[in-house]
């Protein structure tokens, strides 16, 4: 009896440690220096999602294998750059949007490149002046109110069509959105109301708050926990989201979403991709841009990641035209006036909207 | 302590020793957080205090250290008084059941905190089981989750000391006249109150460092200190503000840890026997009940998640849980969660393998007897530096990781090893806390026999600290490895998205929209919940006390 307490224990430890090994042996593939041209790192958000299949295209195409390196929302993922510019965590980065573009190129995170071969939809998309040389537009989406049309039928109410609409006392307690400071339909949100109101967009927040609008820290809470068609048990039935939820919202067994959007809310968010400053392996990195601005990857976009392709060419999937329509005329702020007001405007927000 | 010993501290070999911890320490720990405060401090390469000072004056960080206050004293004091009456009964009593309730009560500690937000604000929302009591996005939603994490802290500090009071003493006073709360205020307290205060002082700290649910359930109108460092660094890039709070934040912690010290001293060692327990009589009706609301408390969140894991489109059904398979809908995954939770599993094994291989040196230096006033200071403040990754900002040792370990022989940003070890640092606190007490309890004279009887050093250790310490060392392994499994805010920000562990994947579910990404993330957050349940009751078998105790 004496010894078998330790026998025990050094037999834990011991498998302990095997099973440390086994781990760590087949766990990092991928990163032998002798390998880097053949992997190319991709720094992006944590909405990405893509197709294995397309992605094995890519592979199949090149001889490069992309490893994907999420890093948090939109601004978390530029501060990130921003913080190891110079010796970068991956050699490209997709997802950086307009509202934090410029921060990323003032702040040399990026060199420049252009793909040459592009569909002729994406012009529309660039950046303004110099700042086009550096981001690849790949992506948009409209950040817009959503509202729950069943619930609203079941109440016999009107729904609000406008931004104006949801300060009405109607609407009292109705709307959740995610904050400006803590996600980035949130801050798409912000903006919108900057690009519709101007100067006065404080005193529409404060009627919002007035108003009762509940503000959450991400989209996720708002929508899926208070919004009264995310599948939570919310109270709250206009939610901000995006202009392609609602297809997302079609009933097992049913043809129509019970959700829309709103088009006169939004806000065009667009995303970029570009070759990080300092990057091991920039060649492969402008190669997969290269790819993103294909049909194939394009195309693939929506089902994937929610958005609509900058190639305006590529096919939508079933249903997009009609219940994921986007805005004809989305409310836009400057790239140059977000980056310079942009905290002004976050903490004057954080103050009226967060008491 | 005074008798003699083989070897005293700190000799060469004991330096030896200390200096493999302390390099780890500093490597993973000291490194980047020094590395992230400097950024803060040396904005444009130039020292500037004036900014600090300036951020502390700002009305908004006012707001913000007054809110950590009083939520996290709230919390404690809740906590404390809902977990000693629950620490009489599952420790003093013959409860049945007592040993899968102890295990019970420890389990929110290791549970992920952006599962257990979400989980809150479902029973709270108003449409939810408690929507009528309208506490959704109140900070009496942040305390109850507060309170729902740190009581299984209290109830285990307090009921293993709780266990070990001489009931003879108490026999004694209560034949001699005294009433019971006459027993318990001059023979009981006394004991008890080193237990309390360490524990207090543990969930204080805690509370106030408490990050993923204050995010989910504060919304954005209450922020605490952690949180705003969160929202400074990744949000406004306001690195000078950021280090300000978090320098206030290791002065905070460093008080606590003092105080917790300081009570610590007080309780007998680990080693003095269990009393007996007593039969459960007619007037414990009231702390059996007392004792069923709190553990009904703590399972709610939990069943919650259970039920919503089993909700299907059309009923119930196991179809969330085949779902972990795949990649979720619209490939909300890169990998399927299953392939996570093997992943999981090998890092919380490689996390508890390095935190207890260092756990276990430390342990072993700081129960060592010293001889000299300045020797116990140095192994007080050695004992102490081991505990401050409890307490500093997930999000400044993350980012620090990303800015410091990024050139050779330190180039680890894209390394497997990154979470692991970043695991570890997090649960080395809690194996020290659970291996050093078992170690002090030794008897001195043990060790001086076995030498006297020509052992060498290393067979003294075979044969004295092994045997006597195995069962805690296990139980601090099978600890870690629990902690690892759960461990969120540090990993989310290092793990590799190819290769991420269970608790990242559910963020990631959580986070993409469609009812069946979310119900399947419920059915990760049961599996997960289940395993790290069955680790725990397993450690309860070893019956060690100062699991989760401080």
């Amino acid at each position: 009896m004496r010894t078998r307490p330790i026998q025990l224990f050094l037999a834990v430890l011991g498998s302990a440690l095997v099973l440390t090994a086994c781990g760590s042996s087949d766990s990092d593939g991928g990163d032998r220096p002798g390998e880097a041209g053949k992997v190319v790192t991709i720094a992006t958000h944590d909405s990405w999602g893509m197709d294995k299949k397309v992605m094995a295209a890519f592979t199949a195409k090149t001889g490069i294998t992309v490893r994907i390196a999420k890093q948090g929302d939109a601004g978390q993922l530029t501060n990130k750059l921003v913080l190891t510019k110079g010796n970068p965590i991956a050699d490209g980065v997709f997802g950086i949007d307009n509202t934090f573009a410029s921060r990323a190129i003032d702040e040399g995170v990026l060199d420049k490149y252009v793909t040459e071969d592009r569909p002729s939809s994406v012009a529309e998309f660039d950046l303004e002046g110099d700042n086009a040389a550096y981001l690849n537009p790949i992506d948009y989406g409209d950040v817009c109110v959503n509202i729950d049309d069943t619930w609203f039928a079941q109440k016999g109410m009107t729904p609000p069509k406008t931004l104006e609409d949801l300060v009405d006392p109607t609407y009292k307690g109705l709307f959740v959105t995610p904050g400006a400071t803590t996600s980035s339909p949130g801050l798409a949100f912000l903006l919108a109301t900057v690009g519709a109101f101007g100067d006065d967009w404080p005193s529409y927040w404060e009627k919002l708050v007035a108003n009762d609008v509940k503000v959450d820290a991400g989209w996720t809470d708002a929508y899926t926990v208070d919004f009264t068609a995310g599948g939570g048990n919310g109270s709250r039935p206009i939610v901000l989201s995006y202009s392609s939820s609602p297809p997302f919202t079609v009933p097992e067994g049913g043809d129509e979403p019970t959700t829309s959007a709103l088009l006169d809310t939004c806000f065009r968010q667009v995303e970029y991709a570009g070759v990080l400053d300092g990057a091991k392996n920039p060649a492969g990195a402008q190669k997969f841009i290269d790819f993103m601005l294909t049909q194939e990857f394009q195309q693939a976009l929506p089902d994937n990641m929610y958005v609509y392709p900058v190639d305006t060419t590529a096919p939508l999937p079933e249903g997009w035209d009609v219940w994921a329509k986007t805005a004809t005329k989305p409310f836009t702020v400057p790239e140059a006036e977000i980056t310079e007001n942009r905290a002004d405007w976050l903490r004057e927000w954080r103050d009226i909207a967060t008491g | 302590m005074s008798t003699r010993t083989a070897r005293r501290w700190p000799s060469p070999g004991t330096a030896v020793l200390a200096a493999v911890p302390l390099a780890v320490l500093v490597v993973f720990f000291i490194y980047p957080v020094c590395g992230m405060l400097a950024l803060g401090l040396w904005p444009d390469g130039t020292f500037d205090p004036g900014a600090v000072l300036e951020v502390l004056a700002r009305p908004r960080v006012h707001r913000v250290l007054w809110f950590t206050l009083w939520t996290s004293t709230t919390a404690t004091v809740l906590a404390v008084a809902a977990g000693v009456p629950v620490a009489y009964a599952l420790y003093r009593l013959r409860l049945p059941g007592r040993r899968f309730l102890g295990a019970l009560v420890l389990l929110p500690f290791v549970l992920p905190t952006v599962v257990v937000g979400v989980a809150f604000r479902r029973l709270l929302a108003p449409e939810g089981l408690f929507g009528d009591l309208d506490l959704d996005g109140t900070p009496v939603a942040i305390i109850a989750a507060l309170v729902f994490f740190n009581i299984g802290l209290v109830v285990r500090t307090v009921g293993t000391l709780w266990e070990r009071v001489d009931r003879r003493a108490e026999e004694a006073a209560a034949a001699l006249g005294a009433k019971p709360w006459q027993v318990f205020v001059s023979v009981t307290w006394p004991a008890l109150r080193p237990g309390v205060v360490s524990a207090a002082s543990v969930v204080f700290l805690f509370c106030s460092t408490a990050f993923g649910v204050v995010l989910t359930l504060g919304g954005l109108k209450y922020a605490n200190v952690e949180t705003e460092i969160y929202l400074l660094t990744t949000q406004e890039l306001d690195l000078t503000a950021a280090a300000a709070l978090s320098i206030l934040q290791l002065v905070v912690i460093t008080v606590l840890l003092a105080a917790s010290h300081r009570a610590r001293r007080a309780v007998s060692p680990a080693g003095a026997a269990a009393s007996a327990r007593r039969r459960i009589r007619l007037r414990d009706t009231w702390l059996l009940t007392w004792t069923a609301v709190v553990i009904a408390f703590l399972l709610l969140p939990i069943l919650t998640l259970l039920l919503a894991s089993l909700r299907t489109p059309d009923g119930w059904g196991l179809d969330h849980y085949r779902a972990l398979q795949g990649t979720g809908a619209d490939n909300a995954l890169l990998v399927p969660a299953t392939e996570a939770l093997a992943r999981s599993l090998v890092v919380a094994c490689q996390a508890a393998t390095f935190a207890l291989a260092l756990g276990a040196i430390v342990a072993f230096l700081v129960s060592r007897p010293t001889r000299t006033r300045a020797a116990g200071r140095l192994r007080t403040a050695f004992d102490g530096v081991f505990m401050l990754p409890l307490g500093v900002s997930a999000v400044t040792l993350g980012f620090g990781f990303l800015i410091t370990l990024d050139s050779p022989p330190l180039d680890l940003r894209a390394s497997p090893w990154l979470v692991p070890i970043a695991q570890a640092m997090v649960a080395l606190p809690l194996v020290v806390r659970t291996v050093s007490p078992v170690l002090s309890s030794i008897d001195a004279r043990q060790r001086e026999a076995a030498s006297s009887l020509g052992a060498g050093t290393w067979r003294v250790l075979m044969a004295v600290d092994l045997q006597v310490a195995w069962r805690a060392l296990l139980a601090a392994a099978g600890f870690a490895f629990a902690v690892s499994l759960g461990e969120f805010g540090a990993t989310s920000f290092l793990a590799r998205d190819d290769n991420p562990t269970l608790p990242v994947v559910i963020f990631q579910l959580i986070s993409h929209p469609g009812a069946a990404n979310f119900g399947m993330a419920t059915a990760a957050c049961v599996v997960l919940a289940a395993t790290t349940a069955g680790v725990m009751l397993l450690v309860e078998q070893l019956r060690v006390g100062s699991v989760g105790a401080f």
